[in-house]
């Protein structure tokens, strides 16, 4: 369960180009399922992500996960909350060229010092799934929109984490890689994980798997649907 | 089932469950994927790291070579110089050096503590033809007859003579003096003979019109020598004229003259450093676009700033060994098995006689350390200050693109 309450963030606080791009949010996300943040360009869906996904501090308010305070956490900690609660699947794939596609999902398992036997066996095993299983040698670089979108999934999934956060997933994708990316992300929700999707796209929060669906506009939230 | 207590099943693999080993284990797994992280990204940014390594290897071999050089020169000249005399006296004439009359050998040997004296002749002789300096010397333990000579290896390449070849020189009376060679002195000690030429001391004496009781120094052995300074101040109390020399003192005149040849190689090289270090601070402090971007990237999928900082550690450290190690070691391959061609004109010059020989290896571990410290140390620092900066920013520029 992860509460947020009163939470605000501001960026260039205090210097003439500020941004308030969150103001007082307050909101329960329960265990499981897909929740769809949406909104317009602007509206704060990824900034409330960043927060969620502690790869920021809000300025005011209170995050909490399952109980446990982690706005005020220091980042070695906060780190530490990242690594094994999300995984997180990015907009622009954000996957690091020049390395095989293998390596790009092993990476976020490096610091945790795990046998390299055993972390290959579970790359290669969430490879397979995603069916990327021969593509394993190849250079990121060299793979399609869906190919690499998976390969972010397959990362964001190595740590095996019990949230998954996907920023704009199918902003970079046909309707037909949309629908396939939307059908993963619907099996990592049946398999009991808590998916949160930011996205503009109709074809995302109109999707059948969505349990749930958040309007924000201007660092505010304007509607909350149960599907 | 029964339990093993000394493992359990994670992970699909069979761990130790002893925390301090599986603790070290994870810590070298860690160290391990870092080190394979950092390999692949000096791969992908091929060419600019190849010329940076490039330049960087360069730069130590030429810090390298001087140092290695000078070092090696001033130890052979320590070496040879252990069979120098443990004092030499000359004389001195309203401060100027003159030559000693013979009755001061009496008046040496008469000093407590002395146990021998001796009489040496030599001088210097300009040779106009080579535009060079030659040091005559009456051989002290070699009996040669009237015209004939033994002259040092460089004194023998650069005038191309060879033993059985007569040799000319122009005597004080105008005259010319031809000697005969009948030898070259051995290469082992061409450090200090290479432009020697030894002589039988009637030739000598006729050479430079040198009266029969003079000498130009004199020589003496002691009979302990820790009691040579003692030695040379009763020599100056009762020889007033006289300027007694310690060996000590002459080798810390080599050492001087090494030391400022080797002062004024680094100041050239100064520049090339300050080159060096323009480029290496844009080329590893300058962090690229792309970099910053895999720092965000890292972060945001677990990395921590310490992983990030370890991570560039490993690759100044990777990087700037390599350069030392293959700069250090190709110095080495020049200065003792290449001939030291690239210094030797400064460091080892002796007007235009060089001297041909071959430096002893040996390495000096603060030496080593030294280079380490300069060459090695600002590079890595370079590297982790501004990945330092980038990786303490809150990573979520990267959910932005």
């Amino acid at each position: 369960m992860i509460e947020l309450s009163a939470i605000s963030k501001i960026f260039n606080q205090g210097q003439p180009n500020e941004c308030r791009a969150l103001r007082g949010i307050n909101l329960s996300l329960e265990r499981g399922g897909i929740t769809v943040f949406k909104g317009p360009s602007g509206s704060g869906k990824t900034t409330l992500l960043t927060l969620v996904g502690c790869l920021a501090r809000p300025t005011a308010g209170r995050i909490t996960l399952d109980g446990r305070l982690l706005s005020n956490l220091p980042e070695r900690f906060l780190t530490e909350v990242r690594r094994h609660t999300f995984g997180f699947v990015f907009q622009q794939f954000n996957l690091i060229r020049g390395l095989t596609v293998l390596d790009n999902v092993m990476l976020p398992a490096y610091p945790l010092g795990r046998p390299h036997r055993a972390l290959v066996g579970t790359a290669r095993e969430l490879l397979d799934r995603f069916g990327l299983g021969t593509k394993v040698a190849s250079k990121v670089e060299w793979l399609s929109g869906g190919e690499a979108q998976r390969t972010a999934l397959a990362r964001a999934l190595i740590n095996d984490p019990a949230a998954i956060i996907a920023d704009e997933p199918t902003a970079n994708l046909d309707s037909a890689l949309s629908r396939e990316v939307l059908a993963l992300l619907g099996e990592l929700a049946g398999q009991g994980r808590t998916v949160l999707i930011s996205s503009h796209d109709p074809l995302v929060f109109e999707a059948a798997p969505v349990s749930r669906v958040i309007e924000l506009r201007d660092g505010q939230i304007t509607g909350d649907q149960r599907c | 089932m029964p339990v093993n207590p000394g493992y359990c099943d994670c992970d699909t693999v069979l761990y130790p469950t002893f925390p301090l080993k599986k603790t070290m284990r994870a810590f070298l797994e860690r160290q391990q994927y870092l080190i394979d992280y950092t390999l692949a990204a000096l791969l992908r940014r091929k060419t600019r790291n190849l010329g940076l390594l490039l330049i960087y290897t360069l730069l130590v071999f030429l810090f390298s070579s001087v140092l290695l050089l000078s070092q090696g020169v001033r130890r052979e000249a320590a070496v040879l110089l252990q069979d120098a005399p443990e004092v030499i006296v000359q004389r001195l004439v309203a401060g100027r050096h003159d030559l000693l009359p013979a009755a001061w050998l009496d008046a040496l040997r008469r000093i407590r503590g002395v146990s021998s004296a001796r009489g040496r002749l030599w001088g210097y002789y300009y040779d106009p033809a080579v535009k060079a300096n030659y040091t005559l010397m009456v051989a002290p333990d070699r009996e040669l007859a009237k015209d004939e000579i033994l002259i040092g290896a460089a004194l023998a390449r650069v005038r191309q003579i060879g033993i059985g070849d007569y040799f000319g020189l122009r005597a004080a009376d105008g005259q010319p003096m031809p000697l005969k060679v009948i030898g070259v002195l051995e290469s082992a000690s061409e450090l200090l003979s290479a432009d020697l030429m030894l002589l039988p001391e009637p030739s000598f004496r006729a050479l430079f019109n040198f009266p029969p009781d003079v000498y130009t120094d004199a020589v003496l052995t002691v009979r302990n020598p820790r009691e040579a300074r003692t030695v040379a101040e009763k020599i100056a109390l009762a020889l007033p004229d006289s300027r007694p020399i310690l060996r000590t003192e002459i080798l810390r005149t080599y050492d001087a003259v090494f030391n400022w040849r080797e002062g004024m190689v680094f100041v050239c090289l100064g520049a090339l450093l300050l080159a060096f270090v323009i480029l290496a601070w844009d080329k590893a402090a300058g962090l690229s676009a792309e970099e910053k971007r895999e720092i965000g990237i890292l972060k945001a999928i677990g990395w921590e700033t310490g992983d990030i900082l370890r991570m560039k550690l490993w690759e100044g450290a990777l990087l700037s060994l390599t350069a030392f190690l293959a700069g250090y070691a190709l110095a080495w391959q020049q200065v003792f098995h290449g001939g030291a061609r690239l210094f030797a004109p400064v460091l080892k010059g002796w007007a235009v006689l060089y001297p041909d020989f071959q430096l002893t290896p040996a390495v000096d571990l603060q030496q080593v350390l030294v280079l380490l410290a300069v060459t090695v140390l600002p590079y890595i620092a370079a590297t982790l200050i501004p990945s330092w900066r980038a990786a303490t920013a809150d990573p979520d520029a990267v959910m932005r693109g």
